[in-house]
């Protein structure tokens, strides 16, 4: 087998391992035969007869296996887009968080359940989502003006700096909301630190039109990022135009994790750490590290929330602090091991 | 017909004036050096011709003016090698390459087999097949120069041009990579516009010299006529003998004062 599909195959097959693993893990003790041939059972064609009861059966179709799947999603679209960043900016310590998009879902899931509350449940979602892509719009703009007053040739930098710049403003502006608002503090720290724990099939459908959209057009730019790799000069001697791509990458990563903060609130680290592995084991090619991003992405995530929601159960750990926990040391790592390679 | 030829051309860059009203051309199979001292322009001029940086005035490429092409035609025209080309560390010899072929790719197209057959005839062309699969980073200067040549190539380019292609190597490579870049354009019809710091390599290897002082042309022509003691000294302020060489090229000595 050649190494590329090695690493599929490889990045395959942990995803259904941590799936498996989640499906068959939890408060509800359930049998893990009859679980697998109830999950087969739903295949097309394929007839099984499984000991479940009605009970276990809605535990598994209603409970479980939406948060498995809203899982692999959020997963997937956090180091897809932290990929493409990465890609586009030639930087492997930017996130799909940065330039603006988690301070701007901050302030809008923030300005939801203070202001909106009213609205019910569903405005934070949505405020989340618009203030995701507001973020990083305003980053872009921000960015545009200062590369088009500073000197020639600093987009990039001057790009992330005007990215860090708004999230600043943004998250002061959440700050300071929060603390005139202290009773609703716990539902939005609850928010911010990231939960699958209300997911439903609703949800699923509600992000998976952005998220098939945005994945589709980060996993077509694979080639286009490692052109860019040459730098913009060498890329436009190749016939390339480097801030036409970088611009569509951007607004597609910006969708993917828009879509991801939407239904699961701030989960840190994945889009840093995930494919900065996946770089470790398959090479620096994005035709192959994007779309192994979002394999091993989704694998990480639902081991992360299986831990989330079985170490304290009946409480539930929010998973960012499970992807922070372990995230940190790793990125610890990441700067030691990207000071050595020297890029 | 020419090859290449720039009428008038003047970039300003961060609003200093580079380059004032420069004309030379290049006739196809030639090789143009462009000489001056730090700061005159030559770069830029290149940079110009890649369509990296605005100018006023007119590049045209075979009686084409480049303006009115695209970005992905002229990429397939004319390739480019930096000073300093960006070499991604861990990127292996082939897929750096395969990059070459850039240019003959639709925007959602892959490499196919003419691509992926081109990046092999250039690797072999340069000599460096045996290293495909090696990384970047594990290069010498001299494999690396030939793997960015090889690169460049792998675009079937009609003009190839060149920054400084022999400031990172010692002379034995200097010389294997320059009799390299001859071999191609005599064989291939490949035009050649690099610009070298080194005199005596100049007149050596181009057919056509440019002097460039300050944005402007300070001489023009073969070798022999630009590369004069007196022109020389006025516009390095450098003190040089110029002697004939065996193969009556000119041979530029500097020398001590006193």
């Amino acid at each position: 087998m050649t190494r590329p599909a090695l690493a599929y195959a490889a990045a395959a097959i942990f995803l259904i391992a941590a799936a498996g693993v989640s499906a068959l893990v939890g408060a509800a003790d359930l049998n893990p035969l009859a679980t697998i041939a109830a999950m087969l059972d739903k295949i097309p064609f394929v007839r099984l007869p499984s000991s479940l009861s009605p009970i276990d059966r809605a535990v598994l179709f209603q409970i479980r296996l939406p948060r498995i799947v809203l899982g692999i999603l959020v997963g997937g679209l956090l180091s897809v887009a932290g990929a493409g960043y990465q890609g586009v900016f030639r930087n492997p310590l930017v996130d799909s968080g940065m330039l603006g998009s988690s301070a701007g879902a901050g302030l809008g899931a923030t300005v939801a359940v203070v202001y909106l509350g009213g609205i019910g449940p569903s405005a934070v979602p949505i405020a989340a989502f618009v203030g995701s892509l507001a973020g990083v719009a305003v980053a872009a703009l921000a960015g545009a003006v200062g590369t088009a007053r500073g000197p020639v040739g600093n987009g990039t930098a001057t790009l992330l700096l005007a990215g860090v710049a708004v999230g600043m403003f943004l998250t002061a502006a959440q700050t300071y909301i929060l603390q005139r608002s202290t009773q609703v503090l716990q539902q939005v720290y609850a928010w911010l630190l990231g939960s699958l724990s209300g997911a439903s099939w609703q949800q699923v459908t509600e992000i998976l039109p952005y998220a098939v959209i945005s994945v589709l057009i980060i996993l077509a730019h694979g080639r286009h990022i490692d052109v860019l790799s040459v730098g913009d000069d060498e890329a436009r001697a190749l016939g390339m135009n480097p801030a036409l791509v970088r611009g569509i990458v951007v607004a597609a990563c910006a969708l993917a994790a828009a879509s991801a903060v939407a239904v699961s609130g701030l989960i840190g680290f994945v889009g840093i750490v995930v494919p900065h592995v996946v770089r470790r084991l398959a090479g620096t090619s994005y035709r192959l590290v994007l779309p192994l991003s979002l394999l091993t992405g989704a694998g990480f995530l639902v081991l992360a929330d299986t831990v989330a929601r079985t170490v304290l159960s009946p409480a539930e750990l929010p998973i960012g602090v499970v992807t922070a926990l372990a995230g940190s040391p790793a990125f610890v790592w990441i700067l030691r091991a990207t000071r050595a390679v020297g890029t | 017909m020419t090859a290449l030829a720039v009428r008038e051309l003047a970039v300003d860059l961060d609003r200093t004036p580079v380059l004032h009203g420069v004309n030379c051309a290049a006739a196809p199979g030639g090789w143009l050096a462009l000489i001056g001292p730090n700061g005159a322009g030559k770069t830029t001029l290149l940079r110009a011709t890649a369509g990296l940086v605005p100018y006023r005035g007119v590049i045209l490429l075979g009686g084409t003016d480049i303006r009115s092409l695209r970005l992905r035609e002229r990429a397939r025209l004319v390739a480019y090698v930096p000073q300093q080309p960006v070499l991604p560390p861990s990127m292996t010899v082939e897929e750096y390459v395969l990059l070459g072929r850039t240019p003959h790719l639709g925007y959602l197209g892959g490499p196919g087999r003419r691509d992926r057959e081109q990046a092999a005839a250039a690797l072999a062309r340069l000599d460096v097949t045996r290293f495909a699969a090696r990384r970047l980073a594990s290069l010498s200067g001299g494999e690396r120069q030939r793997v960015v040549l090889a690169r460049a190539l792998a675009a079937e380019p009609r003009v190839l041009l060149l920054d400084e292609p022999t400031s990172m190597l010692d002379i034995g490579h200097q010389q294997q990579v320059l009799e390299l870049v001859d071999g191609l354009r005599r064989d291939g019809g490949l035009t050649v516009l690099s610009t070298l710091h080194d005199l005596t390599t100049a007149g050596q290897y181009a057919d056509e010299v440019v002097l460039l002082d300050s944005g402007h042309v300070a001489a023009a022509g073969p070798a022999s006529d630009v590369l004069t003691a007196d022109l020389v000294a006025r516009v390095y302020a450098a003190r040089v003998t110029v002697t004939v060489g065996p193969d009556s090229r000119p041979i530029v000595t500097p020398r001590r004062p006193g």
